[in-house]
C-alpha cells in the first residue's frame, strides 16, 4: 500500500510537468491550426521555460520570489495529496492557499498591472470556489468518502449520478485554466490591456517556476475530471483518461472561440451554474443515496 | 551549446513616432501569412518577459525616456532591432527640431531594418539574425564577460544608411556586422 502510494507520488512529480508541458505544446499547435497557421513546435513550452531559466535574475522586490516559491510548493503539494489518494477537502484547501500566495506575490510587486490582475484573480477565485466545494461534497455524498483512494476503489462510476457537477466542473475549468472567455487575470495570448496581468512582474526564473506549477496544476485539475469516471475496472480508467484529455482540448477550443468577458459575467455565470446544476445535483444525491 | 533563448525569442514592440506603416508590418509578421510563432516568437507586450525589443519610428525628446526605460526593464540577454528607416537614422524626420535621430541615439541597437515601410520578410530576417547576438550575449553571460553591445551597435548604422534603397541586402549586411561584433 505504502509502496504504491510512493510510486504514484513520484510518478506525479516526474510525469506531471512533462505531460502538462506537452499538453500546452499541443494546445498551441491546435490554436495555430484553428487560425490556419503552422504554429510553434510541440516542445515550444519547454523551450520557453528553459529560456526563462537562462535569463538574468531580476525582481521588483525580494519578497515576491519567496511568495512564488510558496505558491509552487503548495501547488505541487495539492497534486501530491491528490495522487497519493488523500482527502479531497485537503486537496482543494491546499490549492486555495497556493493561489492565495500567487495573488500576494502579484500584490507585493506594487505594479498597477499586477495589482489589477491580482484583484481579478481574487474575483475568479470567488467565482469558482462554490463549484469546487460542491463537486467535492457531491463525491462524498455519492461515494461516501472524501478519500481519492476510496473513490478510485468504488465499483460504480460517478459520472451519471453527478452529471450536473461534471458540467459545472468543466465550466469552471475555463476559469482555473485561465482561458477565454474567463482569462481575466492573465493570459497567454495578446489581450494586453493589463500587459500580462498577474504575471507582469514575474521575471526570468520566477516566471519559469510559475509556468511549471501551472503544468502541475493543469494535470491535477484534469485528474478531477478523471475521478468522475474512475472505478475499480480498467474501462473506468481508460474512459477517465480519454475524457480528461478531451476536456483539455474542449477548453482550448472554447478559448479560441470566445473573446474575454467582464468579471461580472464570469462571477454571475459560474455562481448560477453552481447553484442550479451543483445544488440540484447535490440535493438529488442527498435524496437518492 | 545553443541557448534556448534563440528558440523562444519573445518580442516587445514600441512605436516611437512612426507613421504606423512599420507597426502594421510588424503586426503583419504575426498574421497567418507570415506566422512568426513558427520560430517561437511571441509578441508578449511586456518588457520584463521580452528578449527582443522592436522599435519603430524615430526617437524624440518626448519618448527617449520611455525607450530607455523599456530597454532597462528587459532582463539580459536582450537584443534591440530598429525597424524602418526612421528608427535606423531618423529618416525624413531627421531634421525636425524635436527629433534626436535613430534609436541608437538612446540605446545600443543590434540590428537595423531599413525601408519605408520595412517589409515583413526583412523584419523576420532581422529578428532571426538577432538570435545570433542573443546567443553571443548568453555565452558572454555564462563566461561572465562584458558584452560589447555598444561597440557592435555603432558599425552597422553606417552600413544601413548606405544601402537604404535595398532593404533586404542592408539587413543582411547589418546583421552580419553585428554577428561579427558579437563574436569578438
Amino acid at each position: 500500500m505504502i509502496v504504491k502510494t510512493v510510486i504514484s507520488i513520484i510518478a506525479y512529480l516526474v510525469l506531471a510537468p512533462l505531460l502538462g508541458g506537452l499538453l500546452a505544446g499541443l494546445e498551441r499547435k491546435l490554436s495555430a491550426k484553428m487560425q490556419r497557421r503552422v504554429g510553434p513546435p510541440v516542445l515550444q513550452p519547454f523551450y520557453d521555460v528553459f529560456k526563462l531559466f537562462e535569463k538574468e535574475r531580476m525582481a521588483p522586490t525580494r519578497f515576491q520570489d519567496f511568495y512564488v516559491l510558496i505558491f509552487v510548493v503548495f501547488v505541487i503539494a495539492s497534486g501530491v495529496i491528490f495522487f497519493a489518494g488523500g482527502d479531497l477537502l485537503l486537496v482543494i484547501f491546499t490549492l486555495t492557499v497556493a493561489t492565495a500566495f500567487l495573488i500576494v506575490a502579484a500584490y507585493s510587486s506594487n505594479s498597477p498591472y499586477a495589482e489589477v490582475g491580482a484583484e481579478r484573480e481574487l474575483l475568479a477565485m470567488m467565482a469558482y470556489e462554490p463549484m469546487v466545494l460542491l463537486t467535492v461534497i457531491g463525491f462524498y455524498m455519492y461515494q461516501g468518502s472524501f478519500n481519492v483512494r476510496d473513490i478510485l476503489g468504488s465499483d460504480t462510476m460517478a459520472f451519471l449520478p453527478m452529471i450536473g457537477l461534471f458540467i459545472g466542473w468543466i465550466f469552471i475549468l475555463t476559469l482555473k485554466f485561465r482561458k477565454s472567455p474567463f482569462d481575466l487575470s492573465m493570459s497567454h495570448h495578446a489581450h494586453q490591456e493589463l500587459v500580462r496581468g498577474l504575471t507582469t512582474e514575474f521575471i526570468g526564473r520566477t516566471m519559469g517556476f510559475v509556468e511549471i506549477s501551472h503544468w502541475y496544476e493543469n494535470v491535477f485539475l484534469l485528474g478531477f475530471v478523471f475521478l468522475f469516471f474512475a472505478n475499480g475496472t480498467a474501462w473506468g480508467w481508460v474512459i477517465g483518461i480519454v475524457v480528461a484529455i478531451a476536456a483539455y482540448f474542449v477548453e482550448v477550443y472554447i478559448d479560441n472561440c470566445f473573446a474575454r468577458m467582464k468579471w461580472q459575467f464570469a462571477f454571475k455565470s459560474s455562481w448560477i451554474i453552481a447553484v442550479v446544476l451543483g445544488m440540484i445535483n447535490v440535493f438529488v444525491l442527498y435524496l437518492c443515496f | 551549446m545553443s541557448a534556448y533563448v534563440t528558440k523562444s525569442p519573445w518580442v516587445v514592440h514600441y512605436d516611437g513616432s512612426s507613421c504606423n506603416g512599420c507597426d502594421i508590418e510588424v503586426l503583419a509578421c504575426l498574421t497567418p501569412m507570415y506566422d512568426v510563432e513558427r520560430f517561437g516568437i511571441i509578441n508578449c507586450g511586456n518588457p520584463k518577459h521580452a528578449d527582443v525589443f522592436l522599435v519603430t519610428g524615430s526617437v524624440n525628446e518626448q519618448n527617449k525616456g520611455i525607450v530607455k526605460q523599456i530597454y532597462e526593464q528587459m532582463p539580459e540577454p536582450k537584443v534591440v532591432v530598429a525597424v524602418g528607416i526612421c528608427a535606423c537614422s531618423g529618416g525624413i524626420f531627421k531634421d525636425c527640431y524635436n527629433v534626436l535621430g535613430g534609436v541608437d541615439q538612446v540605446i545600443p541597437v543590434d540590428a537595423y531594418v531599413p525601408g519605408c515601410a520595412a517589409r515583413p520578410e526583412a523584419i523576420i530576417d532581422a529578428v532571426v539574425k538577432g538570435l545570433g547576438v542573443l546567443q553571443a550575449k548568453r555565452d558572454a553571460m555564462v563566461n561572465k564577460l562584458e558584452v560589447p553591445a555598444e561597440e557592435a551597435a555603432e558599425e552597422p548604422a553606417e552600413a544601413a544608411e548606405e544601402a537604404v534603397e535595398e532593404p533586404a541586402e542592408a539587413v543582411e549586411e547589418a546583421t552580419e556586422v553585428v554577428e561579427e561584433g558579437g563574436k569578438e
